[in-house]
C-alpha cells in the first residue's frame, strides 16, 4: 500500500482546520448576537439558553485553540512546508503521520458530536475545572457531553504527541547535507520548539484527563475534596484532594499550548519580513535563542493563571517573575522585526502585509501580558474581558495573521497558482481593521469589570446590572465589529475559489525567496538529485538587486531580481 | 468630554469603575501607570514600524546589534523590573500578612448559584458546619451544626453588610464547585475552592452599594451568581448588627 504523501497529510490537516474555523466562527458570532440581543431567537432553534451559551463558549474555545491554532500552523503547514524547507523529501514516520491526521479528524468529529448527545455539549469552558467537570450533577452537558469532550481531547492529544515526535525526528535526522542547525530557517526553529512543547505538554494533559475520567467513573478523588456537595447530593468518592491539582496539571499543559499555537507564526514572520525587505533577519542567532527561550520559559509560567485561585501568595510572586521574564525574549523578537524592516522599503505584497499585521497584533496583544503578569493587577483583571482581549489579539488574531501570511506566501508553491494581490490587500485591510475594532474595546469592558463567560450582562436584580450596563454601547460595537471581521474573510474565500479555477501559471519562486522549499526540485518526490544547502537563508545583496538562495552552489548562478 | 481628573482616576478613558476600598487607590495608580506605559510603547512600536516602512531604503546598516537589540532590551528589562517590583510591594502588603487581629470576621460561602455571608454573632466565634447538614430549603444552607453552641447565634445573610473604614477578614469557602468572589469596586478577587478555605482582607472606605460577582465559571447560572455588598457608616452598621443579633438570639 502506498503511504500518504506528507503534503497530502498537510492538506488534510488544513481541511480539518478550515472546517473547524468556519464552525468556531459561527459559534463566536452566536455568542455575540446573544450577548447583544438576549431575546434573539436562533432560527430553527429558538432562544439561546444560559447553558447553551456556555456550551458555545466551551466549544468555540476548544475548536479554535486545538483544531485551528494548533492544527493549521504546526501540523498543516508543518507537513506542507517543513520537509522541503530542510531539504528532505519525506517525514520521518510517514505512516504515523497519516494516522495522526486521521485521528485528528476523528477527534474533531467526536468533539462536534458533543452537541448532539443528551443535554448537549459541556459548559465548563476549555479549561474544564473540576468539580464542575467531575460530575454530571454540576450541570447540563457535564454528563455525556463532558465524556465525549474528554474523549475527543484525548484523541487529539495522542495525535499531537505522535505528530510532535514525527516533527522532531524529521528535523533532527532528515536535514539535507549542509543544512546545519544555524542555517535552519526560523520557521523550522518555530516548528521544532513547538513540537518539543507538544510532546511535553500533551502527555501531561493526557495523564490529567485519565485522572479526571477516573474521578467521573471510578469514584476516585484525584481532584475532589473529601466532601463535595453538588446540587444537594454528596459525591460518593474516596480520597481527599484538591481541584487545584487539576489547575496545575491543566495549565502546565495549557500555557505551553498557547506557545505551540504562536511559535510557528513568529518564525514565519521573521522569514517573510526578511524575504520582502531583501535582507538578512536581524540578529539571526539571537532569534534562534529567543525561540528556544520562549519555549523553555513557557513551561515555567503556568501559575500566572492561578494568582487568585488559592495558591500561596509567595507562589504568585515566583510565577510573576518567570512570566515577566518571558517578555524579554518576546521583546527581542519585536526589536528584530522592527530592525529587519527599518528603512528597507520592502515590497508590500499580501504575505508581507500579513506579516507586518502579525507584528502589530503581537505588540498590541503582548503589551498587556506584563500587566496581567503582576498578581496585584491580576486581582482586578483576572477572568475579565481584559484577558479575553489579551489572548484574542496575541494568540487568536496574530495566529490567524500568521496563517493568512503562510497561505498567501506558499499558495504559489503548493498550487502553482498565485492568489490575486489586489483582493489579498483588500482582505488584509478589512481584516486588520475588523480585528482591532473587535478586540481593542474588550480591554475597556474588562476594565469596567465585565467578567468572562457571562451568558447575560443585564436583567439581574442588584448592583451588578448597573455596573455591567455601563459596557452596553461597547458591547454593541464589539458585536458589529465581529460580524464585520467575519464578513472580511469573504474576499479571501472568493480569492481562493477564483484562483483554484484558473489554469496553473507556473511562476518559479515568485517572491524571490531564498529558503529550500523554493528550490526548483524541492517538491519532486523522486528526484535523483539530493537537495543540498550551501548557506543560510536570506542572502540578499546590499542594493537588493541580487540574491543567492540556500540551494545554489555558487555565486555564478546568482539570479537578478525582476 | 474627557477631563484631566477622570483620566487620572481612569474612569472615563479607561472605563474603570469607582474605587471604594483602601488598597484600591494604590492598585489603581499602578494599573493606570501600566496602562499608559503599554499605550505609549504600542504607539512607539507602530511609529518605528511605519516610519521604517516609509523612508527610503538604506543599503547597509552599519549600526551594531548592541544599539538596536541589547540597549532597548536593557531599557525594557529595567522598565519591567520597576513595574514588577512596584507590583510585588502592593501584593506583599495585601497578601503576605493576614488581617489585623481586630478585623471584622465574615465567612463567605459560594454554592451554585448563590453567595451566603455568615457573621459569628455575639460570641465572636463561628459554629461548626457540616456539609451533610446543609439544607437551603430548611433554612440552613451552610449546614451549621445545631449541636454546636457557638453556632446558635451565628448570623447568615444573603447580603454582605459591612461598616465603612474597618478592616474585614473574609474567609472564603465553596460547597460544590470553584467560585470566584469578586467585588470590582473594592478591587478584590479571590477564588473559593471546595475543600479549602482562603482568606482575603480589605477595608471598604465609602458607604454605598456594590456588586459582588462570581468570576469563576461555575455552571449554567454563573452569570446570575451575584450579590450585594452594602457598606454602611459605622453607627448604621452597628444598628443593623444589633437587629440581626437580636433576631438570632430569639431563635
Amino acid at each position: 500500500m502506498r503511504v500518504m504523501h506528507h503534503r497530502a497529510v498537510g492538506l488534510g490537516y488544513i481541511a480539518i482546520s478550515v472546517v473547524a474555523v468556519l464552525l468556531g466562527t459561527v459559534l463566536s458570532l452566536l455568542m455575540r448576537l446573544h450577548l447583544s440581543w438576549p431575546a434573539w431567537k436562533l432560527p430553527l432553534h429558538g432562544l439561546i439558553l444560559p447553558e447553551e451559551y456556555l456550551a458555545l463558549v466551551t466549544m468555540h474555545g476548544t475548536i479554535m485553540l486545538f483544531f485551528v491554532l494548533t492544527v493549521a500552523p504546526q501540523s498543516g503547514f508543518g507537513n506542507l512546508i517543513l520537509p522541503a524547507q530542510i531539504g528532505s523529501r519525506k517525514m520521518a514516520f510517514p505512516r504515523l503521520n497519516a494516522a495522526s491526521m486521521y485521528l485528528t479528524a476523528v477527534a474533531l468529529a467526536v468533539l462536534v458530536a458533543a452537541f448532539f448527545v443528551p443535554q448537549g455539549a459541556p459548559i465548563s469552558g476549555w479549561t474544564a475545572y473540576p468539580p464542575l467537570s467531575a460530575s454530571p450533577l454540576a450541570g447540563p452537558g457535564q454528563g455525556d457531553g463532558m465524556d465525549v469532550w474528554l474523549a475527543a481531547i484525548v484523541m487529539f492529544a495522542v495525535a499531537s504527541t505522535a505528530s510532535g515526535i514525527n516533527t522532531l525526528t524529521t528535523i533532527v535526522k532528515l536535514r539535507a547535507e549542509g543544512m546545519t542547525w544555524e542555517r535552519l530557517p526560523l520557521t523550522v526553529w518555530g516548528w521544532f520548539t513547538a513540537a518539543l512543547l507538544s510532546v511535553l505538554a500533551f502527555s501531561v494533559l493526557m495523564a490529567a484527563i485519565v485522572m479526571l475520567l477516573c474521578d467521573r467513573h471510578l469514584h476516585t478523588g484525584f481532584f475532589l475534596p473529601a466532601q463535595d456537595l453538588i446540587n444537594g447530593v454528596m459525591l460518593g468518592h474516596t480520597g481527599d484532594s484538591s481541584p487545584l491539582l487539576w489547575l496545575h496539571l491543566f495549565w502546565f499543559f495549557g500555557h505551553p499550548e498557547v506557545y505551540i499555537a504562536i511559535l510557528p507564526g513568529m518564525g514565519l514572520t521573521s522569514m517573510v519580513l526578511a524575504n520582502f525587505a531583501r535582507r538578512k533577519v536581524f540578529a539571526y542567532r539571537l532569534m534562534i535563542a529567543t525561540t528556544l527561550l520562549i519555549g523553555f520559559l513557557g513551561i515555567l509560567v503556568w501559575g500566572h493563571h492561578m494568582f487568585v485561585a488559592g495558591l500561596n501568595p509567595f507562589a504568585g510572586s515566583a510565577f510573576a517573575i518567570s512570566t515577566m521574564a518571558i517578555a524579554l525574549p518576546a521583546s527581542a523578537k519585536v526589536l528584530s522585526w522592527l530592525a529587519t524592516v527599518w528603512r528597507s522599503r520592502p515590497q508590500l505584497t499580501t504575505p508581507m502585509l500579513f506579516a507586518l499585521g502579525f507584528v502589530s497584533l503581537f505588540v498590541a496583544g503582548g503589551l498587556t501580558g506584563p500587566i496581567l503578569a503582576q498578581p496585584i493587577l491580576d486581582e482586578y483583571l483576572h477572568n475579565t474581558f481584559f484577558v479575553v482581549a489579551h489572548f484574542h489579539l496575541i494568540m487568536a488574531m496574530a495566529g490567524i495573521f500568521g496563517l493568512c501570511c503562510a497561505t498567501y506566501y506558499w499558495f504559489p508553491l503548493i498550487f502553482r497558482r498565485q492568489l490575486s494581490e489586489p483582493l489579498g490587500k483588500v482582505h488584509f485591510g478589512l481584516t486588520i481593521f475588523g480585528a482591532y475594532s473587535t478586540f481593542l474595546p474588550m480591554h475597556l469592558t474588562g476594565l469596567a469589570g465585565e467578567p468572562r463567560q457571562y451568558a447575560q450582562l443585564n436583567g439581574i436584580a442588584g448592583p451588578g446590572t448597573a455596573l455591567l450596563q455601563t459596557t452596553t454601547p461597547l458591547q454593541l460595537h464589539i458585536t458589529f465589529s465581529a460580524l464585520f471581521l467575519a464578513c472580511a474573510q469573504l474576499p479571501f474565500l472568493y480569492n481562493v475559489l477564483r484562483t483554484a479555477l484558473l489554469p496553473p501559471t507556473a511562476v518559479e519562486n515568485p517572491w524571490n525567496a531564498t529558503t529550500m522549499e523554493w528550490a526548483p526540485n524541492a517538491l519532486e518526490e523522486t528526484s535523483p538529485e539530493p537537495l543540498m544547502a550551501y548557506r543560510g537563508p536570506c542572502q540578499y545583496s546590499d542594493d537588493a538587486a541580487t540574491f543567492i538562495a540556500q540551494w545554489q552552489p555558487d555565486e555564478a548562478s546568482t539570479p537578478h531580481l525582476e | 468630554m474627557l477631563n484631566a481628573q477622570a483620566i487620572v482616576s481612569g474612569q472615563q478613558f479607561w472605563h474603570l469603575p469607582r474605587n471604594a476600598s483602601l488598597h484600591g487607590r494604590s492598585l489603581d495608580q499602578h494599573l493606570l501607570l501600566n496602562l499608559w506605559i503599554a499605550l505609549a510603547l504600542l504607539t512607539l512600536a507602530h511609529f518605528i514600524l511605519l516610519v521604517g516602512l516609509a523612508v527610503r531604503r538604506r543599503a547597509h546598516r552599519p549600526i551594531h546589534k548592541l544599539t538596536l537589540e541589547y540597549l532597548p532590551l536593557a531599557a525594557l528589562t529595567v522598565l519591567f523590573a520597576f513595574l514588577a517590583i512596584r507590583a510585588q510591594r502592593l501584593w506583599a502588603a495585601q497578601r503576605y500578612t493576614g488581617a489585623d487581629l481586630a478585623a471584622m470576621q465574615v465567612e463567605v460561602t459560594g454554592m451554585q448559584f448563590a453567595w451566603y455571608f455568615r457573621y459569628p454573632g455575639k460570641d465572636a466565634t463561628f459554629g461548626q458546619t457540616k456539609l451533610a447538614l446543609a439544607d437551603a430549603p430548611a433554612g440552613n444552607p451552610l449546614g451549621i451544626d445545631p449541636k454546636d453552641s457557638y453556632g446558635t447565634d451565628d448570623i447568615v445573610s444573603s447580603q454582605l453588610v459591612l461598616p465603612a473604614n474597618r478592616e474585614v477578614d473574609l474567609t472564603l469557602r465553596a460547597q460544590d464547585v470553584i467560585h470566584g468572589f469578586a467585588v470590582p469596586e473594592m478591587r478584590l478577587k479571590q477564588n473559593a475552592v471546595p475543600g479549602q478555605t482562603a482568606h482575603i482582607h480589605f477595608t471598604p472606605t465609602t458607604p454605598g452599594t456594590y456588586a459582588i460577582l462570581c468570576t469563576q465559571l461555575c455552571g449554567l447560572g454563573h452569570y446570575r451568581m451575584q450579590a450585594t455588598m452594602l457598606v454602611l457608616p459605622p453607627e448604621k452598621f452597628a444598628a443593623w448588627l444589633a437587629t440581626r443579633e437580636a433576631q438570632a438570639g430569639a431563635r
